[in-house]
Formats: C-alpha cells, sequence, structure tokens
C-alpha cells in the first residue's frame, strides 16, 4: 500500500517539477529584449499620442495659413471657428443642441443594440429562431436605413420617437449581425462540455455562450455607436428644431460657415470620444474574458 | 498538507452504481449524399458492476469515445440502449460525469473556476471551493489555481479537466485518455492519485486508454474493443473481456500482469517480438502501443 502511506509528498512533488519549467518569470526576458528592440518606440504612450497628434496638427498648419488670405465666407480661420463656438456657447444653444443629441444617440443606440443583442441570441442559438427570423431581418437590412425616413415622419411626426427610431434601426443591425453571426460559430466542443456539466437554457448561455462571443459583441456595439451618430445627422438635418444636425442646417442657411465647421469638429471629437468609452469597456471585457 | 486524501474528499456515502450495455450499437449517417449507414459499433454487451473500474482498450477509430458519449447521454445509440443504475440513459445524465479526450476548458476561467465547472449543482459556495481546492492540490496545480487555461500546458489542462469531473463526485465517472499527453512519471503519479481517489469516493468508471499498462494497472476488467478479424460485419464490439486478477493497487511487475499484456497487445495487432520483452517493460515506465 505505499500509494496511500504518502500521498502528501508524492504530489507537492509534481508541483515543483512543473513548477519550475513553467517559471513566469523566465519566459519574460525574452519579451522584453524585444520590446527594446525595435518594438520598443511605437509601445510608448507618449509616442502614441503624440504620433496620433501628429496629421490633425500638419491640418490646422495648413488650414491656418490658407485661411489667413482667403474670405471667411467660404473658409473661415481657426480662431473664427473658435469663436463661434464661443458664441455659440454663450448663447446657451451649444449645450442645448449637445445635450439633446447626445440624449437621442443614447437613447437609439440603448434600444437598437438591446434589440440587436436579444434577436441576434435568438437566432444565433436556435435552429428554429434563425429560420423564422433571418430571412425577414436580411430583407429589412436591405432596406437603406434612410428609406425609413418618410415613413417615421408620418407615423411618428418630427417629435422626439422618430429620431430616436431611426437611430435605434442603424444601431440594431451591426450588433445583431454579429452577434447572431458569432454565436453561430460557439466552440461546439466547449457547448457539449457545458451541457455535460449540466448547464443549459440561459445558464449555459450565461456561462458558455456569452463570454465566447463578447469580443464580437464589442465589436459590434462600437459598430453600432458609429452608425448612430450617422443616423442621428441624417434625422437631424430633415426635420428638427434642435441638435447638432440642425444646427448644421440652420447655419447652411443663415451661411454661417464658421459655425458649419465648429460643429464638424464638435461631432468628430463627440464621435470619438464615446468611442473611447467603449474601447475603454471593451479593454476591460477582454481582460475579464479572455 | 496534513490530510490524507481520503480524509480530505471522503463526503458521503459511495454513489457508485451499476451500468448495463445491453446490444449497443451506433452507425452514423453517411458524410455525403445517400448510402447505406457506417457503422463504427455494434452488438455490445456488458455488465458492469457498481465500484468496478473497467478499461476500455482499441485501435484508434474503433470508437471508444463514441462508446463513452453514449453511457453519458452526449450520443445516443441507434440500436439497443444503456441502462445506469437500472434507468434507460436518454440525453446527459446527472449521474455521470466525463472527462473529455481533448480539455475543453473554458478559455475566459481560470484553472480554479474550470474545476468549479465541475461541482454538482447547488454545492454550498464554501464547501464547493473547499473541495476545487483540494482537487487542484491533488491533481498538482496549486501553483496555478489562478492561471487561465492557456497560460499552462497541455497536460496540466488534461489534470485540470481530469479535477473536474472528478469534482461532480459522480455516480458513473468516464474518462477518455485522462493521461494521454502526459509525460510517463506524471502518468504513473496521475494514476495512483485516481486510485486514491476511488478508494475515498467508490465510483463506477469507465477508462479510455491506449495504454495497456495503464488498464492492467487500474481497471478490474479489461474491454478489448476490436473488429471482427474475417471482416464478417463491420463496426467494433467486444473481442475480449479480461479480468484483471488481484486487488488495486497493483503491482506493476507482476508475471501474472505480464501474461495478460501479451494477450491484449495480441488484441490490438501489436507483435511483441517474444514474451519475455513484456515482462521486462512492464516493471519500468509504461509502454505506448501507438
Ligand atoms: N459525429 C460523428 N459523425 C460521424 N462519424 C463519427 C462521429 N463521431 C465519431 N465518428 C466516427 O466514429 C469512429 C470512431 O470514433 P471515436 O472517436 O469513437 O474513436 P476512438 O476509438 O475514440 O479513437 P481515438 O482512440 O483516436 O480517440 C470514427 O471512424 C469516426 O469517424
Ligand atoms: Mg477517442
Amino acid at each position: 500500500m505505499t500509494y496511500q502511506s504518502e500521498p502528501d509528498e508524492r504530489v507537492p512533488g509534481v508541483v515543483t517539477t512543473q513548477g519550475s519549467s513553467y517559471d513566469t518569470t523566465e519566459a519574460r526576458p525574452g519579451r522584453a529584449f524585444l520590446a527594446r528592440g525595435t518594438g520598443r518606440l511605437t509601445s510608448r504612450t507618449w509616442f502614441v499620442l503624440l504620433a496620433g497628434a501628429l496629421l490633425p496638427a500638419i491640418v490646422l498648419a495648413v488650414w491656418l495659413i490658407a485661411s489667413a488670405g482667403g474670405t471667411t465666407a467660404t473658409l473661415p480661420s481657426p480662431g473664427d471657428v473658435w469663436l463661434a463656438g464661443v458664441d455659440l456657447a454663450q448663447r446657451g444653444l451649444l449645450a442645448s443642441d449637445v445635450a439633446i443629441s447626445v440624449q437621442r444617440v443614447l437613447l437609439g443606440f440603448g434600444i437598437g443594440a438591446g434589440l440587436g443583442l436579444s434577436i441576434g441570441a435568438v437566432v444565433g442559438l436556435s435552429k428554429l429562431g434563425d429560420i423564422l427570423l433571418s430571412p425577414t431581418l436580411a430583407a429589412l437590412r436591405a432596406v437603406p436605413s434612410l428609406a425609413w425616413v418618410p415613413l417615421l415622419i408620418l407615423w411618428f411626426k418630427i417629435g422626439e420617437d422618430s429620431k430616436v427610431i431611426l437611430i435605434a434601426i442603424g444601431a440594431f443591425f451591426p450588433v445583431y449581425t454579429t452577434v447572431s453571426a458569432a454565436l453561430r460559430h460557439v466552440d461546439r466542443q466547449l457547448v457539449e462540455a457545458g451541457r455535460a456539466f449540466g448547464l443549459n437554457g440561459p445558464r449555459l448561455f450565461v456561462t458558455v455562450q456569452l463570454p465566447a462571443v463578447i469580443p464580437s459583441v464589442i465589436s459590434g456595439l462600437r459598430l453600432a455607436l458609429a452608425q448612430a451618430w450617422l443616423f442621428l445627422v441624417a434625422a437631424e438635418l430633415i426635420a428638427s428644431s434642435m441638435g447638432l444636425g440642425f444646427r448644421l442646417v440652420d447655419s447652411q442657411n443663415n451661411g454661417r460657415i464658421d459655425r458649419i465647421f465648429f460643429v464638424i469638429i464638435l461631432l468628430a471629437v463627440l464621435g470619438k470620444l464615446t468611442d473611447s468609452l467603449v474601447g475603454l469597456f471593451e479593454r476591460w471585457v477582454k481582460r475579464r474574458w479572455s | 498538507m496534513s490530510t490524507t486524501v481520503p480524509q480530505a474528499l471522503a463526503r458521503d456515502v459511495s454513489r457508485a452504481v451499476s451500468i448495463d450495455f445491453a446490444g449497443v450499437g451506433r452507425a452514423f449517417a453517411p458524410e455525403r449524399g445517400s448510402g447505406p449507414a457506417r457503422p463504427v459499433l455494434r452488438d455490445i454487451e456488458l455488465a458492469v458492476e457498481p465500484g468496478e473500474v473497467v478499461a476500455i482498450l482499441g485501435t484508434s477509430g474503433c470508437g471508444k469515445s463514441t462508446l463513452l458519449r453514449i453511457t453519458g447521454g452526449l450520443d445516443s445509440a441507434t440500436s439497443g440502449s444503456v441502462r445506469i443504475d437500472g434507468s434507460p440513459v436518454s440525453g446527459i445524465d446527472p449521474r455521470t460525469a466525463i472527462g473529455f479526450q481533448e480539455p475543453r476548458l473554458l478559455p475566459w476561467r481560470t484553472v480554479h473556476d474550470n474545476v468549479a465547472l465541475g461541482l454538482p449543482r447547488g454545492t454550498p459556495k464554501a464547501e464547493g471551493a473547499e473541495r476545487v481546492s483540494t482537487l487542484i492540490d491533488l491533481v498538482g496545480l496549486s501553483e496555478f489555481a489562478g492561471h487561465r487555461p492557456r497560460e499552462i500546458s497541455g497536460g496540466m489542462a488534461q489534470r485540470t479537466s481530469l479535477a473536474r469531473a472528478l469534482a461532480r463526485n459522480p455516480g458513473v465517472l468516464l474518462l477518455d485518455e485522462p493521461f494521454g499527453a502526459l509525460d510517463a512519471l506524471t502518468r504513473l503519479k496521475m494514476q495512483d492519485l485516481l486510485l486514491d481517489i476511488l478508494s475515498a469516493e467508490p465510483t463506477t468508471v469507465l477508462l479510455v486508454t491506449h495504454d495497456v499498462d495503464e488498464a492492467l494497472q487500474l481497471a478490474d476488467r479489461i474491454v478489448l474493443l476490436a473488429k471482427p478479424e474475417d471482416e464478417s460485419a463491420p463496426g467494433a464490439t467486444i473481442a475480449q473481456l479480461l479480468t484483471v486478477p488481484g486487488t488495486r493497487p497493483r503491482d506493476r511487475g507482476s508475471a501474472e500482469l505480464a501474461e495478460l499484456r501479451g494477450r491484449l497487445l495480441d488484441g490490438l495487432g501489436i507483435d511483441r517480438h517474444g514474451s519475455a520483452r513484456g515482462v521486462e517493460t512492464g516493471t519500468s515506465i509504461p509502454h505506448y502501443p501507438y
């Protein structure tokens, strides 16, 4: 009965032999060496930030030079644009425009992404759901989304609902498509292992399928957010009395090209900002789930 | 660690149950188009006693994993039936736990959390965590409990998968080549460990292996799956059913086992190069009949 008399000495023996061969500190020098070599500069935060700002700086410089002699009617100077922004802020229009536009984007994005996630889950997980829903959804997706505008305005008037719904339509499809496709391709062996250990239905979904598709879900959400801003401006250009899109049309009618420049730059900043937020979330999720 | 294996694990009375195979056969549909179904297994008749360890030997592709999957309810027989504890298996059976041929670990979970997946549903949290830690300790991975599957080796992943199946403390334990990816020394340690755990928590075990010595060391009986030599009927069935003399743990070098070993190697179609050789290698590390 040798095996029972000394189990404590035996098993830790395994630990030490495996432990030394898998010593993580030994694996690192190789990578550190690489980092010290060619890859070093491009992985420094300050360099990344600086290099990313290079092109905008050049554009700004060219803009300054080009607008110096020209008329403000076609190309306002950066200073003019800044002043237009300050002016809008002082009138209180900036805050209200940004607030209403962000609210529309968030509402529409939330509704569209939520529906995309749940319907994408149904289509990706259930054969029957796939058969019943995916042809219809594929047909709806083929409709250029702006074609909904006249219908939405007739049905919901020019209020908030029509805009939020249009944005929701824009946000829905990227999420729906990525989620349903990703769920179809979850490793069958993992799903089977989950089943074998007694998981099914929602528990199986939460334990195996959802974590497996999280990276795709996030990239779907990022796409959807970009779409949401796109559709926001479209909705506000067509019919509204407030918001950044309205400000664009209004400025066009009044010949305020400086304001148009300002709003375009503001849209770029806002879009990048919300995208970065999703990016942060993505990083957290990736650390947690892979 | 001051506790012995039996003290650390023994929780309740034996759950070991019987397994009965009655005329079990499995034929797979032809890959493309029509044509006759391709039989893989046929006429498997076997009664496994509660608490018995039965090793399943056979050449690659002869249907060992298929038989195990049918027993666990992951696949179903095309003819005949499997009964566990007298009641027929239909669908995934909560009385069984399976250690797959591949580790099948959830990549986003740590080793500890992967093992915890095997715990029976409703295990109190503290008790579950303790059992998981004990098992991880036993398979020699306590240093790696917090690592993700991609940070451990193939053999370590396989041991994690074994611990996950053991966490279930099932009535029937189905192990598909649980030590296939281990080096000879770790393999012997894990074999002894399995014997320790079985003496603490007796359960019925079906153990698929390629390794004749492993079968002789661990099993009470050995089933050799093979196609009939005259090709009279397609599909593998039980070609030999041997009872291994003595009780576990067995002396790896005994002459009695060497004789059985020779018969099994013959059954697998392996040339022994003289029977004396069998005695010799039986005393040292296992011989791999690939
Ligand atoms: N889902 C399936 N569909 C079709 N054929 C299958 C399926 N699963 C297994 N087979 C076939 O059944 C046969 C036996 O497969 P199985 O995995 O049981 O072999 P095995 O004895 O476990 O082999 P190994 O020792 O290599 O793991 C193979 O010929 C394989 O092609
Ligand atoms: Mg197999």
